[in-house]
C-alpha cells in the first residue's frame, strides 16, 4: 500500500455521551484526523480531553453521535460484519489491560483474539509465540496462570493478546501507567519491535512527555474536546507556554532550554530530548571556538 | 451500554423535596401509599394526583422521566387493565360478544387499578429521584434502629447495604470496560445459540469476580486501617435533623389522608 494514503480517518467526529439525559456530556467535537502506516503518534491531552473517548471509535467500539470513521477509505459502520473485521484489524489495547486476563493460561489468553478472528491449529500456535516474542514472553512463562505473574508481566501478556491479531493500526491507552522504569522501557521497546516489523500504525495515548518525545513522529494534543495541536514533536513543544496552560507538562530539557533562552543566552526552541540537547550545545560550544 | 440505565437514578438538586429529611420521605411515601389505595372515588382519586403533581413540580423533576419510569411497567398494566376490565360483573352490560362481556362496574374498576399502579410507581419513583441511595440506607438505619433491642444487626445490615448501593456504579462500569476489551479483541456476544452466547460470558465474568473481590479486599482493609469496629459508639458527621420543612411536609401528608378518607366517606 502507498505509505501516504491513509489507513484511517476521521471526520467530523462527534460523541455525547448519555444524549437527552440531565447527564449529557459531549466528551469529542468535531474531530478530523488521519494516520498513515508505520506512523508513531503520540495522543496527549489533560484528563478528560476525550482521547479514550476518540480512540474507542476507530476500531467501532463506540458509534459516533455524528461524523465518520473510515478504515482504507470505508465507513467501519457499513454494516455489522465490516464493524467486526475491522475491530481484528485496528488492535486496541485499554488502560491497565491486566485486569482483562481471564484465561487459565498465557497461551490461550493471548489465543484469544485470533482465535476470534477464526484462526486455529499451527497458525494459531504461531500466532501466540510471535506475538509472545514480541513482547518478550519467554515459552516458560505461556503455560503458567496470568494470575501468577508479575504486574509488568501481565500487562506485556496482555498487549500481547492484542498484538496476536496481528493488526494493521495498533492503538495503546496509557500502556506503561503504573510501570517502574525498567517495564515502562520495555514495554516501549515491544511498541516499538511490532511497529518496525510490520509498518503498523501505532497511536499511543500517555501523560508522561519524555516518553512520547523520545519515540513518536507525530504528537496530537487534545484541549476541550478538541484537537488543539497536531505536528511533529519539535514542532509542538515550541509551544510550551500554550501547554502548560493546557494543564499539560513539556520535557524537562524544553523548560531548561526556555529558561537559558531567557536570560538572553541563544539556545534553539525545539528541543525535546537529551541526545537531542547536548547535540545541540556541543554545536554551539565549538560553534564559539572557531 | 449498560451506564444508561436511569431506571430510579437520583437526580441531584437542591430544591424543597430534595432538602427533606429522607425519614420524612420514606414515611410520607407508606403513607403516600395508603393513601393512593383507599383512594376509590374520582375525587379522592384526582386529589392524590394533585398531590402527586405538585411534589414532582416542587422537585423540579422533569415530567417526562416519570413517563419514561412507566414503560417498563406497560405490560404489567395492559395486563391488570384486561383482566379487570373483562372479569367485573356489575352495573348495566355494555358489550356482550361471544366470551367477552364488558359492563360499566368493569371500566371503572380496570380504570382504577391502573390508576393505581401508575400512582404507586410514580409516588415511588419520585422518592428515589429526589433521595441518593446513601441518605435512603441512612434514613432506614435510623428508622428501624429501635430493633436493635432485640439484637437485629441494623448497622451492620445497613453498612453493607450502601456498600453494596455503592459499587453498584463502579461494577457497571467495570463491566463496560471489561466488555468493550473484550470486543476489541473480537468478542461476539450477540450471535449465536444460547450456549455459545453463556460461554461467551466467560471473559467478561472471570475479570470482573476477580477485579470485585480485589476491591472487597481493599476496602476491608481500608476501613481496618480507619479503625472500622462496627455500630456500637459510632457518631455520624451527617446528623440528620427534622426541620420545620419536614413538620409541614408531615402535615401535609396528614391533611391528604384526612382528606381522602372524608371524601371516601360521604362516597363523592
Ligand atoms: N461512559 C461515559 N459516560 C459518560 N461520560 C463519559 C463516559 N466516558 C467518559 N466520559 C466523559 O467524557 C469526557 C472525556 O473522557 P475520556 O475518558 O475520553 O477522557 P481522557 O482524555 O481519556 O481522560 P484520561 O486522561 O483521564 O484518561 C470526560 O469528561 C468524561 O467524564
Ligand atoms: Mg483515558
Amino acid at each position: 500500500m502507498d505509505p501516504t494514503t491513509p489507513i484511517i480517518e476521521v471526520k467530523n467526529l462527534t460523541h455525547v455521551y448519555s444524549a437527552g439525559t440531565p447527564f449529557e456530556h459531549v466528551a469529542i467535537k468535531d474531530i478530523d484526523l488521519s494516520f498513515r502506516p508505520g506512523e508513531l503518534v503520540g495522543l496527549i491531552g489533560h484528563t478528560g480531553s476525550g482521547k479514550s473517548t476518540l480512540i474507542q471509535h476507530l476500531n467501532g467500539l463506540l458509534k459516533p453521535t455524528s461524523g465518520q470513521v473510515l478504515f482504507k477509505g470505508e465507513n467501519i459502520w457499513k454494516d455489522k460484519k465490516f464493524t467486526h473485521s475491522v475491530r481484528g484489524k485496528v488492535g486496541l489495547v485499554f488502560q491497565y489491560p491486566e485486569y482483562q486476563l481471564f484465561e487459565e493460561t498465557c497461551w490461550k489468553d493471548i489465543a484469544f483474539g485470533p482465535k476470534n478472528q477464526g484462526i486455529s491449529g499451527d497458525e494459531l500456535d504461531a500466532r501466540v509465540r510471535r506475538a509472545a516474542g514480541f513482547v518478550g514472553i519467554g515459552d516458560d512463562l505461556l503455560e503458567k496462570s496470568p494470575f501468577d505473574l508479575s504486574g509488568g508481566q501481565k500487562r506485556r501478556v496482555a498487549i500481547a493478546g492484542v498484538i496476536a491479531m496481528e493488526p494493521d493500526v495498533l492503538i495503546l491507552d496509557e500502556p506503561t501507567a503504573g510501570l517502574d522504569a525498567a517495564g515502562r522501557d520495555s514495554v516501549l521497546e515491544n511498541i516499538r519491535a511490532y511497529q518496525r516489523a510490520q509498518n503498523a500504525a501505532v497511536i499511543m495515548v500517555s501523560h508522561a512527555m519524555e516518553e512520547v518525545a523520545a519515540i513518536c513522529s507525530r504528537l496530537i494534543v487534545m484541549n476541550h474536546a478538541g484537537v488543539a495541536m497536531d505536528g511533529t514533536p519539535a514542532e509542538v513543544f515550541v509551544h510550551s507556554e500554550e501547554l502548560t496552560e493546557m494543564g499539560l507538562s513539556v520535557p524537562q530539557v524544553t523548560t531548561v532550554f526556555r529558561l537559558l533562552r531567557e536570560r538572553g543566552i541563544d539556545l534553539p526552541a525545539d528541543v525535546y530530548t537529551v541526545p537531542y540537547a547536548l547535540a545541540r550545545l556541543a554545536e554551539r560550544k565549538e560553534g564559539r571556538r572557531c | 451500554m449498560l451506564k444508561d440505565i436511569t431506571l430510579g437514578q437520583y437526580f441531584p438538586g437542591k430544591t424543597v423535596v430534595h432538602r427533606m429529611d429522607p425519614r420524612t420521605k420514606l414515611l410520607l411515601l407508606i403513607v403516600y401509599l395508603v393513601t393512593v389505595f383507599l383512594a376509590s372515588t374520582y375525587a379522592s382519586a384526582a386529589l392524590v394526583i394533585i398531590f402527586l403533581v405538585t411534589v414532582t413540580w416542587l422537585a423540579r423533576i422533569p415530567f417526562k422521566s416519570m413517563v419514561k419510569g412507566l414503560k417498563p411497567m406497560l405490560i404489567f398494566i395492559l395486563f391488570t387493565a384486561v383482566l379487570n376490565l373483562f372479569y367485573t360483573k356489575g352495573g348495566t352490560l355494555l358489550l356482550d360478544w361471544w366470551i367477552f362481556h364488558i359492563y360499566t362496574e368493569g371500566i371503572k374498576t380496570a380504570f382504577f387499578m391502573v390508576l393505581r399502579i401508575m400512582l404507586l410507581v410514580c409516588g415511588t419513583f419520585l422518592l428515589t429521584y429526589t433521595t441518593s441511595p446513601i441518605a435512603l440506607t441512612d434514613a432506614l438505619e435510623r428508622l428501624l434502629s429501635p430493633l436493635k433491642k432485640i439484637h437485629v444487626p441494623v448497622h451492620e445490615l445497613a453498612m453493607m447495604m450502601s456498600i453494596a448501593l455503592r459499587f453498584i456504579p463502579t461494577l457497571i462500569e467495570e463491566t463496560d470496560k471489561i466488555i468493550s476489551a473484550q470486543k476489541a479483541r473480537g468478542a461476539d456476544f450477540e450471535t449465536g445459540s444460547l450456549i455459545r452466547r453463556a460461554k461467551a460470558l466467560i471473559p467478561i465474568l472471570v475479570p470482573l469476580f476477580v477485579s470485585a473481590f480485589r476491591r472487597a479486599d481493599e476496602l476491608a482493609t481500608a476501613m481496618e486501617c480507619r479503625c472500622y469496629h462496627g455500630g456500637e459508639g459510632r457518631t455520624r458527621m451527617k446528623v440528620l435533623r427534622f426541620t420545620r420543612l419536614d413538620l409541614f411536609a408531615f402535615f401535609a401528608g396528614g391533611l391528604l389522608l384526612a382528606a381522602v378518607i372524608v371524601l371516601r366517606h360521604f362516597g363523592l
